[in-house]
Protein backbone atom coordinates (compact mmCIF):
# COMPACT_ATOMS: atom_id res chain seq x y z
CA UNK A 1 0.00 0.00 0.00
CA UNK A 2 1.27 3.43 -0.86
CA UNK A 3 2.06 5.57 2.20
CA UNK A 4 0.58 9.02 2.47
CA UNK A 5 3.79 10.97 2.16
CA UNK A 6 4.33 9.69 -1.38
CA UNK A 7 1.22 11.52 -2.51
CA UNK A 8 2.17 14.64 -0.56
CA UNK A 9 5.67 14.59 -2.07
CA UNK A 10 4.22 14.28 -5.57
CA UNK A 11 1.98 17.27 -4.85
CA UNK A 12 4.99 19.23 -3.56
CA UNK A 13 6.99 18.49 -6.72
CA UNK A 14 4.10 19.46 -8.99
CA UNK A 15 3.52 22.63 -6.97
CA UNK A 16 7.16 23.69 -7.29
CA UNK A 17 7.14 23.02 -11.04
CA UNK A 18 3.94 25.04 -11.44
CA UNK A 19 5.33 27.89 -9.36
CA UNK A 20 8.46 27.85 -11.52
CA UNK A 21 6.25 28.21 -14.57
CA UNK A 22 4.39 31.14 -13.03
CA UNK A 23 7.55 32.94 -11.92
CA UNK A 24 9.94 32.24 -14.78
CA UNK A 25 7.92 32.05 -17.98
CA UNK A 26 7.03 35.24 -19.80
CA UNK A 27 4.25 33.88 -22.00
CA UNK A 28 0.81 34.60 -20.54
CA UNK A 29 -0.67 31.36 -21.88
CA UNK A 30 2.01 29.24 -20.24
CA UNK A 31 1.59 31.17 -16.97
CA UNK A 32 -2.12 30.32 -17.02
CA UNK A 33 -1.35 26.64 -17.68
CA UNK A 34 1.09 26.62 -14.76
CA UNK A 35 -1.70 28.01 -12.56
CA UNK A 36 -3.78 24.98 -13.54
CA UNK A 37 -0.88 22.78 -12.46
CA UNK A 38 -0.77 24.49 -9.05
CA UNK A 39 -4.48 23.95 -8.47
CA UNK A 40 -4.18 20.31 -9.49
CA UNK A 41 -1.41 19.64 -7.00
CA UNK A 42 -3.64 21.06 -4.27
CA UNK A 43 -6.40 18.74 -5.45
CA UNK A 44 -4.09 15.74 -5.03
CA UNK A 45 -3.48 16.84 -1.45
CA UNK A 46 -7.19 17.21 -0.72
CA UNK A 47 -8.09 13.79 -2.08
CA UNK A 48 -5.12 12.02 -0.48
CA UNK A 49 -5.89 13.41 2.97
CA UNK A 50 -9.57 12.64 2.51
CA UNK A 51 -8.73 9.05 1.60
CA UNK A 52 -6.23 8.43 4.39
CA UNK A 53 -8.30 10.03 7.14
CA UNK A 54 -11.49 8.44 5.80
CA UNK A 55 -13.39 11.66 5.23
CA UNK A 56 -15.56 12.73 2.31
CA UNK A 57 -14.80 16.40 2.75
CA UNK A 58 -11.55 16.11 0.81
CA UNK A 59 -13.37 15.05 -2.35
CA UNK A 60 -16.06 17.69 -1.84
CA UNK A 61 -13.49 20.45 -1.55
CA UNK A 62 -11.73 19.10 -4.64
CA UNK A 63 -15.01 19.41 -6.56
CA UNK A 64 -15.31 23.04 -5.49
CA UNK A 65 -11.70 23.70 -6.47
CA UNK A 66 -12.40 22.29 -9.94
CA UNK A 67 -15.49 24.50 -10.33
CA UNK A 68 -13.60 27.63 -9.29
CA UNK A 69 -10.77 26.71 -11.66
CA UNK A 70 -13.18 26.49 -14.57
CA UNK A 71 -14.55 29.94 -13.76
CA UNK A 72 -11.05 31.37 -13.40
CA UNK A 73 -9.88 29.99 -16.73
CA UNK A 74 -12.93 31.34 -18.56
CA UNK A 75 -12.46 34.85 -17.18
CA UNK A 76 -8.68 34.79 -17.66
CA UNK A 77 -8.91 33.71 -21.29
CA UNK A 78 -11.60 36.35 -21.92
CA UNK A 79 -9.26 39.00 -20.52
CA UNK A 80 -6.44 37.56 -22.63
CA UNK A 81 -8.47 37.77 -25.85
CA UNK A 82 -9.46 41.37 -25.07
CA UNK A 83 -5.83 42.20 -24.25
CA UNK A 84 -4.47 40.72 -27.46
CA UNK A 85 -7.11 42.58 -29.44
CA UNK A 86 -6.09 45.90 -27.90
CA UNK A 87 -2.35 45.56 -27.39
CA UNK A 88 -1.21 42.63 -29.55
CA UNK A 89 1.30 41.17 -27.15
CA UNK A 90 1.63 37.94 -25.19
CA UNK A 91 4.58 38.89 -23.00
CA UNK A 92 3.84 39.65 -19.40
CA UNK A 93 6.49 42.36 -19.24
CA UNK A 94 4.71 44.41 -21.89
CA UNK A 95 1.49 44.56 -19.92
CA UNK A 96 2.20 47.36 -17.49
CA UNK A 97 -0.90 49.48 -17.97
CA UNK A 98 -2.00 49.12 -14.36
CA UNK A 99 1.36 49.96 -12.85
CA UNK A 100 0.82 52.88 -10.48
CA UNK B 1 1.24 -3.47 -7.14
CA UNK B 2 -0.27 -0.15 -6.11
CA UNK B 3 3.19 1.20 -5.48
CA UNK B 4 4.35 0.33 -8.98
CA UNK B 5 1.33 2.01 -10.54
CA UNK B 6 1.80 5.06 -8.33
CA UNK B 7 5.45 5.40 -9.33
CA UNK B 8 4.57 5.03 -13.00
CA UNK B 9 1.85 7.68 -12.95
CA UNK B 10 3.84 10.02 -10.70
CA UNK B 11 6.87 9.85 -13.00
CA UNK B 12 4.63 10.54 -15.99
CA UNK B 13 3.01 13.48 -14.24
CA UNK B 14 6.35 15.02 -13.24
CA UNK B 15 7.86 14.59 -16.72
CA UNK B 16 4.84 16.09 -18.48
CA UNK B 17 4.70 18.96 -15.97
CA UNK B 18 8.35 19.73 -16.69
CA UNK B 19 7.50 19.66 -20.39
CA UNK B 20 4.73 22.22 -19.77
CA UNK B 21 7.17 24.63 -18.20
CA UNK B 22 10.14 24.02 -20.50
CA UNK B 23 8.54 23.74 -23.94
CA UNK B 24 9.06 26.71 -26.24
CA UNK B 25 5.86 26.32 -28.20
CA UNK B 26 2.62 27.01 -26.26
CA UNK B 27 0.84 24.29 -28.25
CA UNK B 28 3.35 21.74 -26.95
CA UNK B 29 2.78 23.08 -23.44
CA UNK B 30 -0.97 22.65 -23.81
CA UNK B 31 -0.67 19.07 -25.06
CA UNK B 32 1.78 18.17 -22.27
CA UNK B 33 -0.62 19.69 -19.75
CA UNK B 34 -3.37 17.46 -21.13
CA UNK B 35 -1.15 14.39 -20.63
CA UNK B 36 -0.34 15.57 -17.10
CA UNK B 37 -4.06 15.86 -16.26
CA UNK B 38 -4.59 12.31 -17.49
CA UNK B 39 -1.84 11.03 -15.19
CA UNK B 40 -3.32 12.94 -12.26
CA UNK B 41 -6.74 11.46 -12.92
CA UNK B 42 -5.13 8.01 -12.86
CA UNK B 43 -3.71 8.91 -9.46
CA UNK B 44 -7.23 9.86 -8.35
CA UNK B 45 -8.33 6.36 -9.35
CA UNK B 46 -5.53 4.95 -7.17
CA UNK B 47 -6.89 7.08 -4.32
CA UNK B 48 -10.31 5.45 -4.75
CA UNK B 49 -11.99 8.60 -5.95
CA UNK B 50 -13.48 7.46 -9.28
CA UNK B 51 -15.97 10.31 -9.49
CA UNK B 52 -13.20 12.89 -9.18
CA UNK B 53 -11.15 11.07 -11.82
CA UNK B 54 -14.02 11.27 -14.31
CA UNK B 55 -14.74 14.90 -13.42
CA UNK B 56 -11.04 15.67 -13.89
CA UNK B 57 -11.07 14.21 -17.40
CA UNK B 58 -14.35 15.91 -18.35
CA UNK B 59 -13.55 19.35 -17.00
CA UNK B 60 -9.81 19.67 -17.50
CA UNK B 61 -9.07 17.55 -20.55
CA UNK B 62 -12.44 18.08 -22.16
CA UNK B 63 -13.26 21.69 -21.46
CA UNK B 64 -10.31 23.69 -20.21
CA UNK B 65 -7.74 22.32 -22.62
CA UNK B 66 -10.06 22.82 -25.59
CA UNK B 67 -10.50 26.41 -24.40
CA UNK B 68 -6.73 26.86 -24.28
CA UNK B 69 -6.26 25.38 -27.73
CA UNK B 70 -9.00 27.59 -29.18
CA UNK B 71 -7.38 30.69 -27.73
CA UNK B 72 -3.98 29.60 -29.10
CA UNK B 73 -5.63 29.19 -32.50
CA UNK B 74 -7.34 32.59 -32.27
CA UNK B 75 -4.26 34.60 -31.43
CA UNK B 76 -0.89 34.58 -33.11
CA UNK B 77 1.59 32.89 -30.81
CA UNK B 78 4.63 33.03 -33.03
CA UNK B 79 6.01 36.31 -31.75
CA UNK B 80 6.17 35.15 -28.14
CA UNK B 81 7.59 31.72 -28.86
CA UNK B 82 11.23 32.56 -29.03
CA UNK B 83 11.79 34.25 -25.71
CA UNK B 84 11.41 31.56 -23.12
CA UNK B 85 12.62 32.86 -19.78
CA UNK B 86 13.04 36.29 -18.36
CA UNK B 87 16.60 37.15 -19.38
CA UNK B 88 19.02 37.84 -16.59
CA UNK B 89 17.13 38.40 -13.40
CA UNK B 90 15.66 34.96 -12.72
CA UNK B 91 18.22 33.90 -10.11
CA UNK B 92 16.23 35.19 -7.08
CA UNK B 93 13.10 33.40 -8.30
CA UNK B 94 15.05 30.16 -8.80
CA UNK B 95 16.57 30.39 -5.32
CA UNK B 96 13.14 31.04 -3.84
CA UNK B 97 11.68 28.03 -5.65
CA UNK B 98 14.46 25.67 -4.55
CA UNK B 99 14.10 26.88 -0.95
CA UNK B 100 10.32 26.42 -1.10
CA UNK B 101 10.59 22.89 -2.44
CA UNK B 102 13.28 21.87 0.06
CA UNK B 103 11.31 23.33 2.94
CA UNK B 104 8.08 21.58 2.06
CA UNK B 105 9.81 18.24 1.41
CA UNK B 106 11.77 18.51 4.67
CA UNK B 107 8.59 19.22 6.61
CA UNK B 108 6.78 16.29 4.99
CA UNK B 109 9.63 13.86 5.60
CA UNK B 110 10.39 15.11 9.10
CA UNK B 111 6.84 15.02 10.43
CA UNK B 112 5.65 11.62 11.56
CA UNK B 113 2.01 12.25 10.73
CA UNK B 114 2.36 11.66 7.02
CA UNK B 115 3.47 8.05 7.31
CA UNK B 116 -0.12 6.92 7.87
CA UNK B 117 -1.27 3.94 5.86
CA UNK B 118 -4.70 3.85 4.33
CA UNK B 119 -7.52 2.42 6.38
CA UNK B 120 -7.84 -1.16 5.25
CA UNK B 121 -11.59 -1.36 5.74
CA UNK B 122 -12.98 0.17 2.62
CA UNK B 123 -16.32 1.85 2.89
CA UNK B 124 -19.25 -0.42 2.44
CA UNK B 125 -21.95 0.48 -0.01
CA UNK B 126 -21.98 2.77 -2.98
CA UNK B 127 -19.29 5.38 -2.54
CA UNK B 128 -20.53 7.81 -5.17
CA UNK B 129 -24.01 7.71 -3.63
CA UNK B 130 -22.62 8.58 -0.20
CA UNK B 131 -20.51 11.35 -1.67
CA UNK B 132 -23.43 12.93 -3.49
CA UNK B 133 -25.65 12.62 -0.43
CA UNK B 134 -23.05 14.52 1.59
CA UNK B 135 -22.60 17.08 -1.18
CA UNK B 136 -26.29 17.82 -1.68
CA UNK B 137 -27.32 17.64 1.97
CA UNK B 138 -24.56 19.16 4.06
CA UNK B 139 -22.87 21.29 1.41
CA UNK B 140 -25.90 22.55 -0.51
CA UNK B 141 -25.24 26.25 0.11
CA UNK B 142 -21.58 26.15 -1.10
CA UNK B 143 -22.77 24.17 -4.11
CA UNK B 144 -25.28 26.87 -5.04
CA UNK B 145 -22.68 29.58 -4.46
CA UNK B 146 -20.31 27.73 -6.80
CA UNK B 147 -22.98 27.59 -9.48
CA UNK B 148 -23.61 31.33 -9.13
CA UNK B 149 -19.85 31.93 -9.46
CA UNK B 150 -19.83 29.85 -12.64
CA UNK B 151 -22.76 31.83 -14.05
CA UNK B 152 -21.05 35.12 -13.24
CA UNK B 153 -17.81 33.90 -14.85
CA UNK B 154 -19.76 32.86 -17.97
CA UNK B 155 -21.38 36.26 -18.34
CA UNK B 156 -18.12 38.03 -17.56
CA UNK B 157 -16.16 36.05 -20.14
CA UNK B 158 -18.74 36.79 -22.83
CA UNK B 159 -18.73 40.50 -22.00
CA UNK B 160 -14.93 40.66 -21.91
CA UNK B 161 -14.34 38.83 -25.16
CA UNK B 162 -17.09 40.61 -27.12
CA UNK B 163 -16.09 43.03 -29.81
CA UNK B 164 -16.87 46.61 -28.92
CA UNK B 165 -19.74 47.78 -31.12
CA UNK B 166 -18.94 51.23 -32.37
Amino acid sequence: MVPLWWYISLAVVLFVIGAAGVLLRRNILVVLMSLELLLNSVNINFIAFGRYYDDFRGQIFAIFVIAITAAEVAVALGILVALVRNKSTLKIDDVTTMKG
Amino acid sequence: MGQGFFLLFAAGAVVTALTVVLARNPVHSALALMACFLQISAIFVLLEAPLLAVVQIFVYVGAIMVLFLFVIMMIDVREAVLQRFLPGQNLPALTLLVLLGLEMLALVLWSGRFSAVAPTTSREGDQVRQLSTTLFADYLLPFEVASIILLAALVGAIVLARKESG
